[in-house]
């Protein structure tokens, strides 16, 4: 396992800037997550560690030896493609064989057998390995896919939203694996997703990226709780931060004009009045659509509370978050 | 009334597939034509009207293989009583066997050929389509026009040329110089056929095998060629057909040693008057090869013929 270290990647494709200037230092053993809409970036950063495309300046390292101009198969590194990618003309076991029969690793083929079986047993798909690998379902390919990678003993995995086409209750059970497998075996491991639960629950580290630029890299908790722009605090949280004007509450710093305010950073029963639209009972949570001076909040309360639309409600900030005109964080 | 796009209703299926059967007994004809022909006698090989039932000979195979000579009746009794089937089928001619004919030789030439031809044709093919499809070539798409250009112009147009060049090089008359030629020519079809089925396999595959230790080139080997199998098969047999089946360079630039059946079987008119027989033993026996191979590739033929037209 290894550091993983970036330093000035840069890298466009035509007139698109798909990274600019992107610094960062995936520590030994960590699980880095990065978060961005739609062409922020993340996949290139990981093609980028891959070396399946190769930066327009900066450089790559990888346990502390530069990565420049070395191919994917002699950086030692492990993906899991977002469109599963399985060699359709396989069968799974082969599938999860192949990178072990490579030149570069030459596995002897009792420890091949070894480590196929035991993955196949933690991605539950020993029953379908002698099955070719098109006849599975997209929640097995993608099993396999993952599989493939972890067959292999690497100095980092790449993952490029690997649980992104699976149903809800593989990807819970899948977020749990990959965590303990991670932590199990002490892997570094980089990790794309828009998938802010996967972030928020596998992550030691998140670094968020916005247009090929990486504006905040940390823990979940402080890219949470302590973001440094409007951008970075929607990365994260359910339902989304609200962004208002900072003026319809009073208190504002100067210079702020925006105010943030979390579900939790939203006293309920005290303060202002504000309406309240919409009452979606989730179960486990209740959210409310209110309206608070023309604009609307969307805050969470009691799973059993009694309000319904058109009631009243009093609402008042607490440790809001501060945005100047730019989106940065102010205070 | 109900209509459905996917399914055609009964009447039209019936009236395609009478079609179909119609369109497939047309084209037979003439290839049942050629095998039963081989298999006439001389005078029922040009009778008129064409006879359909008629006592089958060997005879136009014996004249295939065999050079005869006319022999007298003191020939015939000095050389005493037939030893085999083929001299006996020979003297009823009157004639005795001198010797194997050339169709033999000019059959092996064929086959060292054709198949030569279209197995340097399919490596070479299959790389540069390859290099097509997933490189970044400069003039990509000029050269690739340049080398469908290449196809434009019909084989006699070029023949002198090419004809003037192999005599100074040497290579009139040799396996080498045709095996090169129809690669030539076939290059062009085998580089934009096989381009169109490497562009459909997603470059994901190569990318992951990449990651999984491979080079390039292993991943190309172990992962795209058999994805590209299907396209690879049926490009093979166009590539085939074509080096199997020419006759114009063949007559210009072979005359002996390296001759391919299709200019010699006319030869064979010559040789003992309209031995029509003979003619369509010739034209069976060489349609034989392709015919297994293209029966052997069938399942990817299909695929092939109909590759493109839907897009998945």
């Amino acid at each position: 396992m290894a550091e993983v270290k970036l330093t000035g990647i840069s890298k466009s494709f035509g007139d698109d800037v798909a990274l600019d200037n992107v610094d960062m230092t995936v520590p030994d053993g960590s699980f880095v997550v990065l978060l961005g809409p739609t062409g922020a970036g993340k996949t290139t950063t990981l093609r980028m560690v891959s070396g399946l495309d190769q930066p327009d300046a900066g450089d790559v390292h990888i346990d502390g030896s530069s990565m420049a101009g070395l191919t994917p198969a002699q950086r030692d590194v492990a993906m899991v493609f977002q469109q599963y990618s399985l060699y359709p003309h396989l069968s799974v076991r082969q599938n999860l064989e192949f990178p072990l029969r490579s030149p570069m690793l030459k596995t002897a083929q009792s420890e091949i057998d070894r480590k196929v079986g035991e993955v196949a047993e933690i991605l539950q798909i020993s029953h379908k390995l002698d099955n070719k690998a098109t006849a599975l379902s997209g929640g097995e390919m993608q099993r396999v896919s993952i599989g493939r990678a972890l067959v292999r003993d690497p100095s980092v995995y790449l993952m490029d939203e690997p649980l992104s086409s699976l149903d809800a209750k593989l990807r819970a059970d899948l977020r749990i694996e990959l965590k303990s497998i991670q932590s199990d075996s002490g892997a570094t491991l980089l990790y794309v997703t828009h998938d802010q639960i996967e972030a928020m629950t596998m992550a030691t580290h998140v670094g968020v990226l916005d247009h090929g630029k990486l504006v905040q890299f940390g823990t979940p908790r402080q890219i949470y709780e302590d973001p440094v722009s409007v951008y970075a605090a929607s990365r994260l949280g359910q339902p989304r931060i609200n962004v208002l004007p900072a003026s319809v509450f009073g208190g504002a710093p100067s210079g702020a004009t925006q105010i943030g305010l979390r579900p939790e950073q939203i006293i309920q029963g005290e303060g202002e009045d504000c309406q309240v639209d919409r009452v979606e009972h989730l179960g486990d949570q209740t959210r409310l659509h209110l309206t608070f001076k023309a604009q609307n909040i969307i805050t969470v309360t009691d799973a059993h509370t009694e309000l319904r639309s058109g009631d009243n409600l009093k609402i008042r900030p607490h440790n809001p978050f501060y945005f100047d005109a730019d989106g940065v964080r102010i205070a | 009334m109900s209509f459905s796009v996917t399914e055609p209703s009964k009447g039209t299926k019936w009236f395609a597939g009478i079609l179909v059967v119609g369109y497939a007994i047309i084209t037979i004809i003439p290839l049942l034509w050629i095998i039963a022909t081989g298999f006439k006698s001389p005078t029922d090989s040009i009778a008129y009207p064409p006879v359909i039932v008629f006592e089958p000979t060997l005879e136009g195979y014996v004249n295939l293989f065999t050079d005869r000579t006319r022999a007298t009746e003191q020939m015939l009794e000095d050389a005493g009583p037939p030893q085999t089937w083929y001299e006996e089928i020979a003297r009823e001619r009157g004639t005795v066997i001198s010797g194997p004919s050339r169709y033999g030789e000019r059959f092996l030439n064929s086959v060292i050929i054709g198949f030569g031809s279209t197995a340097l044709c399919m490596i070479l093919g299959t790389m540069a389509a390859y290099a097509f499809s997933r490189f970044r070539v400069p003039l990509k798409d000029d050269l690739l026009f340049f080398i469908l250009s290449t196809r434009m112009m019909p084989p006699i147009a070029v023949a002198i040329p090419i004809f003037l060049m192999f005599r100074q090089l040497g290579l009139n008359d040799t396996h080498l110089g045709m095996i090169l030629l129809y690669t030539a020519v076939n290059l062009s079809l085998s580089v934009w056929l096989l381009k169109g089925f490497i562009d459909e396999i997603p470059i994901e595959y190569e990318e992951a095998a990449l990651i999984d230790g491979y080079t390039r080139f292993q991943a190309f080997y172990k992962v795209v060629l058999p994805q590209a199998a299907t396209g690879i098969a049926s490009t093979t047999i166009f590539c085939l057909i074509f080096a199997w089946n020419e006759y114009a360079f063949a007559v210009l630039l072979t005359s002996g040693e390296a001759q391919t059946a299709p200019p010699f079987i006319p030869n064979i008119i010559g040789v003992n008057g309209k031995d029509w027989p003979a003619v369509a033993a010739g034209a069976t026996i060489f349609l034989v090869p392709v015919m297994v191979f293209t029966v052997l590739l069938r399942k990817h033929l299909l695929r092939g013929i109909t590759f493109g037209a839907v897009r998945k």
